[in-house]
């Protein structure tokens, strides 16, 4: 290998600068730039000269200036503290530079992604003298209320380990030493890095055939994600895309959330920052900070750092996939990232695709949300984790044509489509049910614990779906014609599609109760509703006019069944007594 | 030592190119003397080997190539600043316009600023009462917020934005927002109004004007949002004031975006314009906010006129995808004389949750606009139905919509430009409309809420 030497800046354009006399210097090598030390990373190389993608603000920086090569790519530590840390971009904590530097972001800081001063608990889980391999727990420290963490082989290390003691480390002592059989020594650390572009190895990829359950009912009953699935939200502003990925990751069943703000609103961040923290998991009720990792460059913080935000989230996604874990990771908002990439193209001055993107747009994104997946994990004990990725995408316009929803929509199964005219008519979360779509619909019965009531569920659901596509055929004839002229039946139809439209597919993120709807209550709420329907076709065979039978007061029940609170299912399931009763009342009027 | 250049290699456009210079920097700014010795002003946007490619801000027009002299003043564009700058009219560079003394600086600052560290921040949840039902009602604005108003040529955004300056206060506190204005490209007489307008209320003591007028150079509208949020950040973060900032016209700044970029021959995204406008206009929009610790903040209401009403415009659409929220101006309203015109329906407030509510306006507010904007949703529907099939073809229940759509333009929407509501004014008219319809219909507001407040108006 040659020797990797300093080089001099010849050209500064904007956050690309160009680098002479850069010998040795490898493709994604991290280098620091002037005397600001701006961390960049080399994204072409020439002869000699580099072109690199700075992190930072260039202004002020000029020719001649020295350019030094760390001869690393761009890496994350991995380790304890990263729970409820937040970073920016390139894995800086922004909580730390508040403190260093003030209020505003400040150029050239290196701070750790993981504090050097604290200690952990560290408690072993294998014995001395044992023979290991990469992904293997060693031991475990608690880092978190909720969350374990597993402490691992790092991946290419195998042989004899030793000096295992329980005890409190920082994340930079040694835990343990492996011996390889050539007798090299190498020491354990609770921390490990990790090149941010490299997926992190596993044994085996599995098919994702488990649901992920999310509370939302849209997405569980018609469009369910799968755990290690991926899924995409494209929409216009306004349409609730950043209301829909915040409500996923305060309520998906994941161990771990990785939240990536990337090319964010700075106020919608300090809202995630404010409010995650005070939120309560559901499902242990302790804070829901204790199991998030939080990412935030936003807009106005540099282009490049942005690119490498997701890069940087999903590796510490992977990580924890690696324990063994469920991790969802929300990504908000891609078409940033894929915005940040064609800043860096057009200004390397490349041969530009579709929309001035890079012509590598397509397999960048596509690579991106193959690292998602439920596998069976590198080394012992066997355990399985998952890594489930949500794309927000931001259509230009709404403009579903757009490159980057294209070039997503080819690799990501679910797909939940924002409509600016439900937003409009504040139909919330705004997810059109006739253009979605998920792939893994076929394994929704199974995420039940009654194996039976999923198959019921699903039925209904496929029963509540063919009627809201017939509503969306009758509207146009209704329109024309008037909704008199339609038989009783139709009418009955409109109503029920439209009581599934407001009173289950409606869901209100700020409401303390419908926020969160458990799959059993969302299974009793459709029956509910159908039920409804079906007592009503019934009295129309018997000659009840529908005019009555639509203003009947247990309607108000219906539309009330998701304010009632979760633990009182057999409440909702109670209003299917009195629609019987209240149905029955009409049949002597229309006796008589 | 500063060194001078008389290297001036090429001119084209907006840009000029020096050669032979030593130790220049990115994003540095330049002093150009004429050969008849008048004074012009650049910016450095790129450096490669000993060869400068500068903005010209005041134009390039009259420079030539034998007898211009360069001046790299080795830093980035800078504004002197100190309380004196309320009151004050100066050009979109900064520079006194108002015949006025030069600045004595408190301090200068760098006009590119800083990222707020997200963590800094201080979340927006403060109720701005504007006066205007349509906003306070329907899309509360809070300190801290960006919202932009997306307008068209023809329409009276100037109205509605003096009218926000006049009338935006934090209730109960009668604390009054400095108001900084920076105008890019608009009219004498748009610039003039809203000058008028301050004068009169006795406002223009706490404002501070950047003005730069549409036969005012088109590159100098680059630096003037820049200069204007440079003054607000240190009004708001160190003189501790409450500033509302009005950048009117963001659609003209864009293109003189658009303008340099195609000097430069770089590759045109949508429409012309740069691939890089979306994180261009980031960096201006989130100035605004307010930061932990600090008393004052920045509230951001950018102006912008859509080319043919079209929102999917790159400008309009990347604004949009930036603020928090938008107010639409609308051409069919404006036509029937409702003023101010805003279209309620595609308009929002992102932030609307977050300052409203039983401490900060009411308990009812919330689950009220919902049922507003849902009824009126349903009404406009009704309304066009009527222009196709005729009233008398409509169900008795979309003329009842259509009767509240009516009502609702007349009396909610429409205000004239002088009348200040209170917010529980508005709350309470919102209440009186809603009485046509049966408690049954009301699905979006809580029965609690209903027995509560309902009463009072159905009486009438």
């Amino acid at each position: 290998m040659t020797d990797v030497q300093n080089g001099r800046i010849i050209k500064v354009a904007g956050p690309v600068v160009v680098a002479e006399n850069m010998i040795g210097a490898r493709m994604y090598d991290v280098v620091r730039v002037s005397r600001e030390n701006l961390i960049g990373e080399i994204v072409e190389l020439r002869g000699d000269r580099a072109s690199i993608q700075v992190y930072e603000d260039t202004i002020g920086i000029g020719p001649g200036e020295a350019v030094v090569n760390t001869a690393a790519p761009l890496s994350v530590e991995l380790g304890p503290g990263l729970i409820s840390s937040i970073y920016d971009g390139i894995q800086r904590p922004l909580d730390q530079l508040v403190a260093a530097q003030g209020s505003f972001i400040r150029r050239g800081s290196a701070i750790p992604g993981l504090k050097r001063g604290i200690t952990w608990h560290f408690t072993p889980a294998v014995e001395n003298g044992r023979e290991v391999v990469a992904g293997d727990i060693i031991g475990q420290v608690q880092e978190s209320t909720l969350v374990n963490h597993k402490i691992m082989v790092p991946p290419g290390l195998a042989g004899r380990i030793d000096g295992l003691r329980e005890g409190d480390y920082t994340v930079e002592d040694a835990v343990a030493t492996v011996t390889n059989s050539a007798g090299g020594k190498t020491p354990v650390k609770l921390m490990q890095k990790w090149p941010v572009r490299q997926p992190r190895p596993s044994r085996q990829r599995l098919n994702p055939n488990q649901v992920l359950v999310t509370g939302q009912r849209v997405v569980d009953a018609f469009f369910p994600i799968a755990r290690g699935g991926t899924a995409c939200v494209p929409g216009p502003f306004g349409t609730g895309k950043t209301v829909v990925q915040h409500q996923l990751a305060k309520w998906v069943d994941a161990d771990v959330i990785v939240y990536v703000g990337c090319g964010e609103r700075g106020n919608e961040m300090t809202d995630v920052l404010r409010e995650f923290p005070e939120l309560t998991d559901p499902h242990s009720g302790e804070p829901l900070m204790k199991r998030v990792v939080l990412i935030a460059n936003t807009s106005d913080m540099p282009v490049a750092a942005r690119e490498a935000s997701v890069y940087t989230g999903i590796t510490i996604a992977e990580y924890y996939r690696d324990m063994g874990y469920s991790v969802a990771l929300m990504a908000d908002s891609t078409s940033r990232w894929a915005e940040a990439m064609r800043e860096i193209s057009t200004r390397l001055e490349e041969m530009p695709a579709e929309e001035g993107y890079p012509a590598y747009l397509g397999a960048r994104i596509a690579s991106f949300y193959e690292r998602a997946g439920r596998v069976v994990c590198a080394g012992s004990p066997e355990r399985q984790g998952a890594l489930s990725v949500i794309g927000a995408v931001s259509p230009p316009g709404g403009d579903l044509s757009d490159t980057v929803v294209q070039a997503t929509l080819h690799v990501v199964k679910v797909f939940w489509s924002l409509q600016g005219r439900l937003a409009q008519q504040r139909h919330f979360p705004a997810i059109d049910w006739l253009t979605s779509y998920s792939f893994y619909k076929q394994y929704l019965p199974d995420s039940f614990e009654d194996k039976q009531m999923g198959k019921e569920f699903a039925e209904m659901m496929q029963q509540a779906m063919t009627l809201l596509e017939q509503e969306s055929q009758l509207v146009e004839i209704v329109r024309l014609v008037g909704a008199e002229s339609i038989s009783a039946q139709d009418r009955m139809t409109l109503e029920t599609a439209k009581s599934i439209r407001e009173d289950f597919l409606h869901q209100n993120a700020f409401h303390k109760v419908d926020t969160f709807t458990p799959i059993e209550k969302q299974h009793e709420m459709i029956r509910l509703i159908l039920h409804f329907h079906q007592a009503g076709l019934a009295a129309i065979e018997n000659g009840v006019d529908t005019g009555q039978l639509f203003k009947l007061p247990v309607r108000e029940d219906i539309a009330r069944a998701k304010y009632l609170e979760n633990d009182k299912i057999e409440q909702v399931a109670a209003i299917r007594n009195i629609v019987d009763e209240q149905v029955r009342g009409l049949y002597a009027a229309a006796a008589e | 030592m500063l060194k001078e250049y008389k290297t001036v290699s090429q001119i084209s456009g907006p840009l000029m190119m020096v050669e032979g210079v030593d130790n220049a920097k990115y994003g540095h700014i330049v002093d150009i003397e004429l050969a008849d010795g008048s004074l012009r002003h650049g910016q450095i946007l790129q450096v490669e080997g000993d060869k400068v490619l500068v903005q010209v801000f005041e134009g390039t027009e009259g420079i030539n190539i034998s007898g211009t002299t360069v001046r790299f003043l080795g830093k980035p564009m800078e504004l002197a600043v100190s309380p004196d700058i309320l009151g004050r009219v100066f050009s979109g560079t900064g520079v006194p316009k108002d015949g006025g003394p030069r600045i004595l600086p408190k301090m200068k600052l760098d006009i590119n600023g800083s990222p707020i560290n997200p963590y800094a921040r201080d979340y927006p949840n403060e109720f701005i009462q504007t006066g205007i039902s349509t906003i306070d009602g329907l899309n509360p604005l809070v300190r801290g917020q960006k919202l932009p108003i997306f307008s068209g040529s023809g329409l009276p955004h100037d109205e509605i934005t003096a009218q926000l300056a006049r009338q935006a206060t934090v209730r109960g506190k009668g604390e009054a927002f400095a108001v900084v204005f920076a105008a890019m490209g608009i009219t004498f007489e748009a610039a003039q109004f809203f000058i008028n307008d301050l004068t009169n209320t006795g406002a223009i003591e706490r404002s501070v004007l950047f003005i730069n007028l549409a036969n005012d150079p088109a590159i100098e509208r680059i630096a003037a949002p820049r200069v204007a949020l440079t003054a607000a950040g240190y009004l708001a973060f160190e003189e501790d004031m409450h500033v509302l900032v009005i950048l009117n016209d963001m659609t003209n700044y864009c293109e003189a975006l658009r303008e340099i970029s195609a000097a430069r021959k770089e590759v045109p995204g949508r429409r012309g314009f740069p691939g890089y406008l979306y994180t261009d206009l980031a960096t201006i929009y989130e100035r605004a906010g307010r930061i932990k610790g600090k008393k004052g903040s920045i509230t951001m209401v950018p102006v912008l006129t859509m080319p043919e009403d079209d929102k999917t415009h790159p400008v309009p659409d990347l604004t949009g995808y930036i603020t928090e929220g938008q107010i639409i101006m609308s051409r069919s309203l404006h036509r029937k004389a409702v003023s101010p015109p805003v279209d309620v329906l595609p308009s929002l407030s992102r932030l609307k949750d977050k300052g409203i509510g039983p401490d900060k306006t009411r308990e009812d507010h919330a689950s009220l606009y919902n049922q507003l904007y849902a009824g009126y949703a349903r009404g406009k529907e009704a309304q066009e139905l009527a222009t196709i099939l005729g009233e008398a073809a409509l169900s008795a229940e979309d003329q009842k919509y259509m009767k509240f759509a009516n009502a609702f333009e007349a009396r909610y929407i429409s205000q004239g430009y002088y009348e200040n509501r209170d917010v529980m004014q508005t709350l309470d008219l919102g209440w009186e409309l809603l009485s046509m319809f049966d408690d049954v219909e009301l699905k979006r507001i809580d029965k609690k809420l209903i027995e509560k407040y309902m009463p009072q108006f159905r009486k009438k």
